[in-house]
């Protein structure tokens, strides 16, 4: 993969390098152009992720490589759900759910890679702004929450996402070459919700943030994984009866051969 | 990526660090040959698919040898790999479906299996699986669903434990005496003060059906909610509280369980949709097979032995879901989607 990256960069690279530079000029940001290596991640039989790999270029507006440096910032974005967050609290002895929140857009994904830690790149408004970091991610709560429950609620859906591999953060994750590619890589867990994955990325000079780009990824089942959540889905009764039938046959079958031995 | 709280989990007993160290081993791909991998389109992440086939298999032995269905050990076992608890029940269901078909045969064969009791037992139990699944959507909309789930089984795996430990041992402490004599059967004083008595031939008993129809509801409920298929529940009430002839408890038993997760796969599949298919083979591929091999076991080994061990294999479970209930949750927040 790390050679087809290289590759399609390079390639990239020579065509920026040979379009005339009077056509970009009126503009003083600079161009991001983001690629990554599949824009389908099939969800089938045997899929245990899938890693992507996020790289582009980054190029003055002249076409030519980039006069001053950078820093570069990836988000992998899933697609938002509504969720409710419960916390435990003991209770007589034992722990019981107590109270909740309700988040009308939490990311169903959510991965981010830089190149230079974020504190370093921009200041704490920036980084909000742009949502750069599991911290600062905006879950949008519905109803009225007071400011230390938010951060505890957030804190522990974050931290939860986080073990289950669906929060990334990595402040070294981006690497640049020679200033001009940058490449960054994000591990899909098999417990990824299916959909459309945005990635963005944001050039960053001197706590601001100067251009952006995004691709997009989907991520949709196929095969049989995909007949079988649709038939779930759709024809319920017949699904049922199938895995009962299945069930009766396996075992019944199990006795036969058994009784064969 | 998959950080473990190992610090967390330290103190649990040592069969789970054993699952969870190889269920985290296989999500990191150390004991898993290519191949092996399966993913759970219901569940929506891939497992180690032999895992979960060896997972079926103990339970399917256990099943073969005391004649309960082993959903008790699957479901749990199950969520503690990570599979969404939800789907865990549904799927345990029909896992104790298949390893309890052959057993009905071989019952019905011998006529072990009282078709009238077992009638009616699973006519409660038909009842029991609609409270269950009401039930389900009402402490869903609390969120209190887990926490109910987890008293459930920490009441009645603990109970049960000990009275089946208490048994196997002052059994195992008789030793050497003339085998004892079965205690003369009766019913407790309760079932005979029910109104409208049957004749129910093959197990001996003039009694209300509404004792067995209320027993079937019970197990009904709680197959519904925790995937158990509730035979050790049903061979001790059948016993003890209606006073069955012996001879047709494990038949009947069965012949219950097998038409009860019948149901109720069905009645997940149409309400909560949390039957994986792929999940339910994995499993019924080893408890198929395991019920078979455990029947055989069951043949040459002590009684008294084997119940002390499956005493001991239920007060683990149950102390498992004890500390999570009360000294250290598994997960202080958790998510439901909207």
């Amino acid at each position: 993969m790390r050679g087809l990256a290289t590759r399609l960069g390079l390639a990239l690279l020579a065509l920026l390098t040979l379009w005339p530079a009077t056509a970009q000029a009126q503009g003083r940001d600079p161009i991001l152009v983001p690629e990554i290596s599949q824009h389908e991640v099939q969800v089938r039989q045997g899929f245990t992720g899938a890693e992507l790999l996020l790289f582009g270029a980054i190029l003055d507006p002249d076409g030519r490589r980039a006069s001053d440096d950078y820093d570069i910032v990836v988000i992998l974005r899933g697609p938002a759900q509504a969720i409710s967050v419960r916390e435990k609290q003991r209770f007589l002895g034992i722990w019981i759910n107590a109270e909740a929140t309700s988040f009308r857009s939490v990311p169903s994904f959510f991965a981010i890679a830089s190149s230079a830690p974020v504190a370093e790149l921009v200041d704490e408004r920036t980084a909000a702004i742009y949502e750069f970091g599991l911290q600062y991610l905006q879950l949008s709560p519905t109803g009225a929450i007071d400011p230390p429950q938010y951060a505890r609620f957030t804190q522990g859906l974050v931290d939860l996402r986080q073990r289950s591999g669906l929060f990334q953060q990595d402040e070294a994750g981006v690497t640049m070459s020679e200033g001009v590619l940058y490449q960054a890589r994000i591990a899909l867990p098999s417990n990824v919700t299916v959909g459309r994955y945005i990635a963005e990325t944001f050039a960053v000079r001197d706590g601001r943030v100067i251009a952006a780009a995004s691709t997009h990824v989907e991520v949709r089942k196929e095969g049989l994984d995909r007949v079988v959540t649709e038939q779930a889905d759709e024809n319920s009764f017949l699904y049922g009866l199938l895995a009962v039938m299945l069930s009766l046959v396996m075992g019944w079958a199990a006795g036969r051969l058994f009784a064969l031995v | 990526m998959h950080a473990l709280p190992v610090a967390l989990r330290s103190h649990y007993p040592p069969v789970f660090e054993l699952i969870r160290a190889l269920a985290f081993s296989a999500q990191a791909g150390w004991v898993t040959p290519c191949g092996m991998d399966v993913y759970l389109p219901i569940a929506n992440l891939a497992v180690n698919g032999l895992l979960i086939v060896l997972l079926g298999g103990a339970t399917g032995i256990l099943s073969g040898i005391f004649g309960v269905g082993g959903g008790f050990l699957t479901t749990p076992l199950l969520i503690f790999y990570g599979i969404p608890p939800t789907v865990a029940a549904a799927s345990a269901a029909s896992q104790v479906t298949g390893a309890s078909v052959s057993g009905v045969i071989a019952q019905s064969k011998r006529g072990g299996v009282d078709y009238q009791m077992g009638g009616v037992t699973v006519a409660g139990g038909l009842l029991g699986a609609l409270i269950g699944a009401g039930l389900f959507n009402l402490l869903s909309a609390f969120g209190q669903i887990d926490v109910v789930i987890n008293i459930l089984y920490v009441l009645m795996l603990g109970s049960i434990g000990g009275l089946m430990a208490r048994e196997a041992l002052v059994s195992l402490g008789r030793k050497g005496d003339a085998p004892r004599r079965a205690t003369k059967r009766r019913h407790h004083p309760l079932i005979a003060s029910l109104p409208l008595r049957w004749r129910f031939y093959r197990s001996g008993l003039y009694i209300s059906p509404l004792a067995p129809l209320i027993l079937g509801m019970v197990v009904g409920i709680l197959t519904m909610l925790m995937g158990v298929g509730g035979g050790f529940i049903l061979v001790p009430a059948m016993l003890y509280i209606l006073g069955m002839s012996a001879n047709v408890v494990v038949g009947t038993s069965l012949f219950n369980i097998l038409f009860v997760t019948m149901l109720t796969t069905m009645i997940h599949a149409l309400t909560t949709q949390a039957v994986d298919i792929v999940l339910a083979g994995l499993l019924l591929l080893g408890s198929v097979s395991g019920a078979q091999i455990g029947t055989r076991i069951a043949l040459s080994a002590k009684p008294e032995y084997l119940r002390l061990a499956l005493a001991a294999i239920v007060l683990l479970v149950a102390l498992r879901m004890l500390i999570g209930l009360g000294f250290v949750p598994d997960e202080v927040y958790t998510v439901t989607p909207l």
